[in-house]
């Protein structure tokens, strides 16, 4: 990761209202190649307000969000509507908070991974099987269960069934949701582990939303800690949650149980 | 309007409106037809009216007509291939009386061909239009049930969704089993539901000299196929589009290219195949009939 290399995602003053409500307000930062950046904070923070808007599935109020796609820098609040599509379903991936959001219960667990690589343009049944079947195995879901719906998977195997969905046509960003929320703690544990890995071995730029600092700690290089729709602290993630700065994010530091 | 009404046939024996509908009526259809040709298997909202017919009787198709026929039309209906069946029955009486027109079951003779879940195994020609039956017009329902997200995908002309059904049939099946109803893409731009047809009758849509026109009633919407344009279906690289084949012949006509149709003509478990084309087939036994070749058709029950 080179300082001088141009950011892979550049926000400037980004904000999104809900009427008079606040979603998240002059929100700025960059985020370089290879990069992983947690957004910490309460629930009601903007947390996935910002996320929302930084993956183009809601339009911000004002704002910019550069990304620099393989054509080049794009505007994704400017940009043509066939073009922002075109970018989130090949140069981007969404791991939603819900796995019922992210995958389709009703079709089979390589057709759901398969179904990202037919919108972008294969149409050869072998390759799109082979291509799912190695991607089932990387993250660590049977491949005996490539044929059953994932209505019938556990929460941990569907949450990394969409890992592997949105991995699968190798995004340059990727975005999480609370991704580990709503799993015990072993099934979180080895959903962290195949984060790691796959962060480790694709060099993956991820931008994660999350309320839990351990898991920050476990995977984030930088963190953004938001309250009320602002950012109120940013950092290495050791700087922030060692040497937290803002009165609220030592709140935050000091409520994590230690043992 | 006046040169409709004047234009009443002799054999129309009704109260109504030449051909059921007010003119206005087939004015808003016919201009719906027009924009459907101009954009094939685009669906053309129009406003759809209640007909004399329950929805999923052929509401749509029946409109359609209704648009399109003229005192010296010729007309055919079919349901299922079959021109003797209710629904195929109804609506040839239907027009008969509405219009006076006259009406054929020979699919040469026709001008105008409505049909339900069949294609005439003879070629259509370029002076006929053929109407079909629609009851579900939008391919992507399946995939995707939010309507305004997939007229964005046919805007978008995003269409890698449509082949996750296919994948499923491969992945549990070994084969694409979907048998009717068939998705296609239409001159190489929109994903066109061809109806319920079997998809024995997919091939018989590419570059088909005959007009092809959809009328869903219940979902408002007609969607056209223009002469001579590309219909190609949907399949992998390495799954190539088939169609059904049939191991027998029709046991009334002996026909081994047609479309067969499996009869239970007993309970002891007794079947025949037949043509499910009963003109195509009956033109075949007239053929023969006349051909001085021994009658070997086999007597059952």
């Amino acid at each position: 990761m080179t300082r001088d290399a141009a950011p892979l995602l550049a926000v400037r003053n980004l904000s999104k209202y809900y009427g008079r409500y606040v979603g998240c307000r002059e929100v700025a930062f960059d985020l370089n190649p290879g990069e992983v950046l947690a957004v910490v904070g309460e629930s009601g923070s903007g947390k996935s307000t910002l996320l929302g808007c930084v993956a183009g599935l809601t339009s911000p109020s004002s704002g910019r969000v550069v990304f620099d796609s393989s054509e080049g820098p794009v505007d994704l609040c400017r940009c043509s509507e066939v073009r922002r599509r075109l970018i989130l379903r090949s140069e981007m991936g969404i791991v939603h908070q819900n796995p019922r959001d992210g995958l389709r219960l009703n079709i089979s667990a390589g057709g759901n991974i398969g179904e990202r690589l037919m919108a972008n343009g294969w149409r050869h049944y072998g390759r799109i099987r082979e291509a799912a079947l190695r991607w089932i195995e990387r993250v660590e879901i049977d491949a005996a269960r490539m044929d059953d719906l994932p209505q019938t998977f556990s929460g941990g195997m569907q949450q990394r069934l969409q890992v592997a969905r949105s991995l699968v046509t190798r995004p340059r960003l990727v975005f999480m949701d609370e991704p580990t929320s709503g799993l015990d703690v072993s099934v979180q544990a080895r959903l962290l582990d195949v984060l790691r890995r796959l962060v480790g071995e694709l060099s993956l730029s991820l931008i994660f939303v999350t309320h839990d600092l351990g898991v920050a700690r476990l995977l984030a290089h930088r963190m953004m800690v938001m309250q009320r729709g602002r950012v109120i602290e940013t950092g290495l993630t050791d700087q922030v949650l060692d040497d937290p700065q803002h009165p609220y994010t030592q709140l935050l530091v000091s409520s994590i149980l230690r043992n | 309007m006046t040169s409709s009404s004047s234009s009443t046939a002799a054999g129309q024996d009704s109260p109504y409106n030449f051909a059921y509908l007010d003119e206005q009526t087939k004015r808003m259809v016919r201009r719906a037809i027009l924009k459907a040709v101009a954009i094939p298997g685009h669906q053309v909202p129009f406003g759809s009216r209640e007909m004399p017919l329950p929805y999923g009787w052929g509401t749509g198709g029946i409109q359609v007509t209704a648009a399109l026929i003229g005192p010296r039309d010729v007309l055919k209906v079919i349901d299922q291939g079959a021109d003797d069946t209710t629904n195929a029955v109804s609506i040839r009486r239907f027009f008969q009386r509405t219009a006076g027109v006259a009406t054929t079951t020979h699919t040469a003779e026709a001008t105008l061909i409505q049909t339900r879940h069949r294609i005439p195994e003879t070629t259509l020609r370029k002076d006929q239009i053929i109407v079909f039956q629609v009851p579900i017009p939008e391919p992507l329902q399946f995939i995707e049930p939010n309507r305004g997200e997939a007229r964005k995908m046919h805007a978008l002309e995003e269409y890698g969704a449509m082949y996750v059904k296919l994948y499923e049939d491969l992945a549990r099946h070994g084969r694409i089993a979907t048998g009717f109803d068939y998705p296609v893409n239409v001159a190489g731009r929109y994903i066109m539901s061809p109806s319920p047809i079997p998809k024995f009758d997919n091939p018989k849509m590419d570059r088909l000299p005959a007009l092809q026109l959809f009328g869903a009633g219940r979902e408002k919407r007609i969607y056209a196929v223009p002469p001579y344009t590309p219909v190609r279906s949907l399949d992998f690289e390495d799954h190539p589009f088939q169609v059904e084949t049939w191991e027998h012949a029709c046991e009334l006509c002996g026909s081994r290219d047609s479309f067969l149709d499996e009869v239970i003509v007993d309970d002891k478990g007794g079947r025949m195949f037949i043509c499910s084309d009963t003109d195509h087939c009956a033109r075949r036994r007239q053929a023969r009939d006349a051909a001085p070749a021994a009658d070997h058709r086999r007597c059952c029950g």
